[in-house]
């Protein structure tokens, strides 16, 4: 089984269609751990999530995977988009079967391994629907499936159960950290929902305004375990507000 | 692409749909072919009567005399021979053009240095109507037969090549960010997501470059042809056999239907996995 990546931000300056949105931001994630990022809107999560992936060049500072310069996209840093990034002509099990295919795997096999990521995320019998006939909810197991079955070593998720219902989302949790213990791998999640930051993180990384360093990194004491964390959260919640007050 | 839509590989719809209204369906097909009717008796009686109303039809000929030319016609072996050969030299042109038309419209959606090197050159030719450069064609190339080729060609080039860059510009860039971040290089990114991805705008372009390609087909042919509907057209009007003319006029209309059909339901074949009306409906 493969390990996790590590990966690392340096003094890093993001800028998109030549707007700064990030600047000086340093951060470390450890191998096979499960790191939230959380901000308010527009402070440039998505942003990072580019650079972490390879689809975003920095114009300043390093990015690092496994102590090694970032330069372009790789099968082992896969993303997982929130929504529509599903190739429309492709049935559910034909885009798990293409992640696969890029990832290397033989034709033999590839579809007894589509076959066990839709029975692993609960997509028994629509394997053949196309994705414009499925829910939402539905939408994002396969994107979920399709990112993990390339086997990558870390993965960049991009508030990808944003749009849910609370109750599918919540399901949605309990499925990723079933698949994350499953294929480990290090996670790097974006939302702007603090419970859901509290429930999947080992840490939780807070972004600033532009150009500001990091507002808070706190530490989950025995993460994605059930129970309330009312005084973690009050501290997520009060960097956040502080970040949106300046 | 005609908003007309066929059910997709998922839905299941009852076969036969009851009647809105309570109508049966035979009234309006009873309806349809009055209105065909009637213009053909319009048609017979304008011309028989030898009419002048400023038109003159007394100069066309009758429904039976085209009737009995068409049926005399098609027991000919002339016939045809001059209706294959305009199709494989539309199918030829038209070939060429979808091919090329879309390679280049790829290219030049896509690569910048595409764009300045071929880019003048497309805006520059474009606005010529094809059909102008056929004392050219015929100066150019060796045989009448290319030249003819070549204009059909040229007629559906262009239409395809703008409809394919535009597809190109419009693509979602989420889609090839996906792939990329899946380990997918630029082969996978142009077979996987450039080329499935913009057939709904290159149908669009197909459609239209097929309908001018019928017309520059049959302008050609007129021109400089040896066979071909449009040359026997032209021919019969010049020895002044009048029903032959409408024979070839019904032959090119029939020609026209069935090949624009034709790519109207490949097109559709291709981009099932669009959404459409009738999934918003349930």
């Amino acid at each position: 089984m493969t390990s996790g990546m590590r990966l690392e931000l340096d003094r890093v300056r993001l800028s998109y269609n030549g707007i700064p949105v990030i600047d000086g931001l340093s951060l470390d994630v450890g191998s096979g751990e499960i790191l939230v990022l959380t901000g308010p809107s527009g402070c440039g999560k998505t942003t990072v999530l580019r650079a972490l992936a390879g689809l975003l060049a920095p114009d300043r500072g390093w990015v690092l995977a496994d102590g090694v310069e970032v330069t372009g996209t790789s099968g082992e840093r896969g993303v997982v988009f929130q929504d529509n990034a599903l190739l429309p002509w492709r049935s559910v099990r034909s885009n798990i079967e293409l992640a696969l295919r890029l990832r290397g795997e033989p034709r033999a096999t590839r579809r007894a391994q589509a076959d066990r990521w839709i029975t692993e995320l609960g997509l028994t019998g629509f394997g053949d629907y196309l994705p414009k006939s499925l829910s939402g909810g539905m939408r994002q197991r396969v994107q979920l499936a399709r990112g993990l079955a390339g086997a990558p070593r870390a993965v960049m998720m991009d508030e990808p159960f944003g749009a849910l219902d609370t109750q599918t989302r919540a399901a949605m949790q309990r499925l990723l950290i079933g698949a994350w213990r499953t294929h480990p791998s290090t996670i790097v999640f974006v939302t702007h929902d603090v419970d859901e930051a509290l429930a999947l993180g080992d840490r939780v990384a807070v972004l600033g305004r532009t150009g500001q360093p990091l507002r808070a990194l706190l530490d989950v004491p025995a993460p994605r375990t059930a129970g309330a964390r009312p005084a973690l959260r009050a501290e997520v919640i009060a960097a956040l507000e502080h970040s949106i007050a300046e | 692409m005609t908003a007309v839509s066929v059910s997709g590989p998922v839905e299941l719809e009852p076969v036969t749909a009851p009647p809105r209204n309570g109508r049966s369906p035979w009234r309006s097909r009873l309806l349809r072919l009055a209105s065909v009717a009637a213009a053909l008796g319009l048609w017979q009686a304008l011309t028989a009567n030898h009419a002048r109303l400023w038109l003159r039809f007394d100069t066309l000929p009758t429904v039976d005399e085209i009737t009995m030319a068409l049926v005399h016609r098609l027991c000919t072996q002339d016939y045809w021979l001059d209706l294959a050969q305009s199709l494989v030299r539309i199918l030829t042109g038209f070939g060429l053009a979808a091919v090329v038309g879309v390679a280049t419209g790829i290219m030049l959606g896509r690569s910048r240095l595409a764009g300045d090197l071929l880019g003048p050159l497309a805006e520059l030719a474009r606005p010529i109507p094809a059909i102008a450069v056929v004392p050219v064609a015929i100066l150019l190339f060796p045989t009448d037969e290319a030249g003819v080729v070549f204009i059909t060609f040229l007629a559906a080039y262009f239409p395809v090549m703008v409809s394919t860059r535009h597809a190109v510009r419009a693509l979602p860039t989420l889609w090839e960010d996906s792939v990329r971040t899946m380990g997918g290089g630029r082969w996978d990114v142009l077979t996987q997501v450039v080329l499935p991805g913009i057939l709904p705008g290159v149908f669009g372009g197909l459609s239209v470059g097929m309908g001018v390609a019928w017309i520059c087909v049959i302008s050609a042919e007129m021109i400089s042809g040896r066979l071909g509907v449009g040359y026997r057209t032209w021919q019969a009007y010049t020895v002044l056999a009048y029903p032959h003319v409408f024979v070839g006029i019904i032959t090119i209309g029939v020609l026209g239907f069935a090949t624009s059909a034709a790519v109207e339901l490949v097109g559709r074949r291709v981009t099932r996995w669009l959404p459409r009306s009738e999934d918003n409906a349930r």
